[in-house]
């Protein structure tokens, strides 16, 4: 277990869609600093955990960052509380060009300076990006557009980032390149929420875990423990 | 030839008041895939305002103008509040009837306060030049000016501001845009504003034009520029004002050449033509498939 101050904290969390209970009493945490990932198949509840989180679906239960209670914030405020989300399918706005993505994503800031100085950071981990800011983004390649959708959130000046199925739809190249990514993010000091079916890459890269079968978390510990755990190899790593 | 010339400008004139209505349906339709249809009655409250302001407290031009967009501009965003944002999730049938609701209200309301058609006092001296055969009201100039100069201050701030941004990702998808930390609902709020103002800037300048207003005389006209929204592209900036310039040259053209009674059936029958033609209008798209 972590011995580093929680900074997400969730605790008995509900979503349900109409009369399905899509998360059924999930409860959490994420260390400052730290990669935690969420693993699960397909409509295990993962994607609903991160909407509940950025508050643009309704729950019950609490979710507290930084020891505040986002219950009654509103998303675009809670993108200014530092929680970014990377939805999954990216989300990029294809009208618009890719520098009109990353502007966007700097609605809640203020701070000139700090964000000419995160735009060539930005530039930087992503070359590609420069070499394509005045394109209509939806021109981009799946590649390119998870690392626009990257580059937003962390425009965005965000803390934490919640990373919504990131390898989805990408050729096992990128996927390594993207995962590595997300290390180097974390190491620059953002603490990252990762959600996946790729359990094994992102077990590999991710402090702790927890394993979402139905809405409900079955397994937890960190990374290695759940490598090592023969039902997780059975079901998500492929025997 | 100086016949037509003066036909150009007429319709020039026509063109750009339904332009300027076109932008308010297609500007709330790019953002919520809704059809505002109370939009014409909130053109007819904007030269109602022109009417009051002008009859009553005697102002001119200038503050006449911009009160009436504002007057309608925040009538427009307390509509949006109070009857389409609690549908957001309703099926669009019923945001689509409350709308057409709406727009009964409107007129009702003004009908109940205004049982008589008002005339709008001159607001401005009307000169007319006279260039060989042709001749040109400055009322006529001033139409098209201020309708330009409006449509370019529009397309500046959807191009170019931070605010034309997000509406532009709202109208691609509006569920990824508070994750940018967007305030959603402040922008919708602006749209209504920007869109309706526009609405009621025509409504001034048709009371100008044509001064003898009633309740009911945003129906049609309202009807006609819904069409040339969707003639240039349900959605599209630049295809609703391409629309207005094209139905009023339409408009005026068959007017010139053919009996009067003549105008809208022919007029719409080559709308109709266009959309069989070209189904998502001059500049639409078809909707990409979300996957």
């Amino acid at each position: 277990m972590t011995t580093s101050e929680k900074i997400l904290a969730v605790s008995h969390l509900k979503v349900s869609y109409d009369s399905i209970h899509a998360v059924d009493d999930i409860t959490f945490d994420v260390g400052r600093g730290e990669i935690v990932t969420l693993i699960g198949a397909n409509g295990a509840g993962k994607s609903s955990i991160l909407r509940a989180i950025s508050g643009v679906i309704p729950y019950s239960g609490s979710i507290t960052y930084s020891g505040k209670d986002l219950k009654n914030i509103d998303a675009d405020k809670i993108v200014a509380a530092g929680i970014a989300h990377v939805p999954e399918g990216r989300g990029i706005f294809g009208n618009l060009t890719v520098m009109e993505n990353l502007k966007l994503a700097t609605w809640q800031r203020k701070d000139k300076e700090k964000m000419k100085k995160d735009f060539e950071n930005v530039f930087s981990l992503f070359p590609r990006l420069k070499e394509r800011r005045k394109q209509q983004s939806g021109m981009l390649s799946g590649g390119e557009q998870q690392m626009l959708a990257v580059g937003r959130a962390l425009m965005s000046d965000a803390q934490m980032l919640l990373l919504d199925e990131p390898s989805m739809g990408l050729s096992p190249v990128l996927v390594r390149d993207i995962f590595k990514i997300i290390q180097d993010i974390n190491a620059a000091g953002k603490t990252i929420l990762l959600v996946e079916q790729n359990a094994n890459m992102s077990l590999h890269i991710a402090s702790r875990g927890y394993v979402l079968e139905t809405g409900r978390i079955v397994l937890s510990g960190t990374g290695r423990e759940l490598t090592g755990n023969p039902r997780i190899k059975e079901a998500y790593l492929g025997g | 030839m100086a016949y037509i010339f003066q036909q150009i400008l007429n319709a020039l004139q026509l063109g750009s008041i339904y332009a300027l209505i076109a932008l308010g349906y297609t500007m709330v339709y790019g953002i919520l895939t809704m059809i505002n249809f109370a939009h014409g009655d909130l053109f007819m409250v904007g030269a109602f305002f022109c009417f009051l302001l002008a009859a009553y407290l005697h102002l001119s031009f200038v503050p006449t103008l911009l009160l009436s967009m504002i007057g309608v501009a925040f009538l427009g965003v307390i509509i949006e509040r109070l009857a389409y944002k609690p549908l957001r999730r309703a099926p669009r049938v019923s945001a689509i009837i409350t709308a057409l609701g709406v727009g009964l209200f409107l007129e009702n309301f003004t009908l109940a306060l205004s049982p008589y058609p008002k005339h709008i006092p001159q607001l401005l001296e009307n000169v007319t030049w006279t260039v060989g055969s042709i001749s040109i009201s400055s009322l006529q100039v001033l139409i098209i000016v201020l309708s330009l100069i409006l449509m370019l201050i529009l397309d500046f701030i959807v191009q170019r501001t931070k605010a034309g941004m997000a509406m532009r990702a709202i109208s691609w998808d509006k569920t990824i845009v508070p994750l940018m930390g967007v305030p959603v609902n402040k922008i919708i709020s602006l749209t209504f504003a920007i869109g309706t103002g526009l609405g009621g800037a025509a409504g001034v300048m048709y009371g100008l034009a044509y001064p003898v207003i009633d309740p009911y005389m945003g129906i049609m006209v309202g009807w006609k520029a819904f069409i040339c929204a969707v003639v240039g592209g349900i959605g599209n900036i630049r295809g609703a004002m391409i629309g207005g310039f094209i139905l009023g040259t339409v408009e005026i053209m068959v007017g010139a050449f053919f009996p009067s009674t003549y105008r809208d059936f022919v007029a719409f029958t080559l709308l109709l033509i266009l959309l069989i033609v070209r189904p998502y209008g001059i500049l639409g798209k078809p909707q990409p498939q979300k996957v």
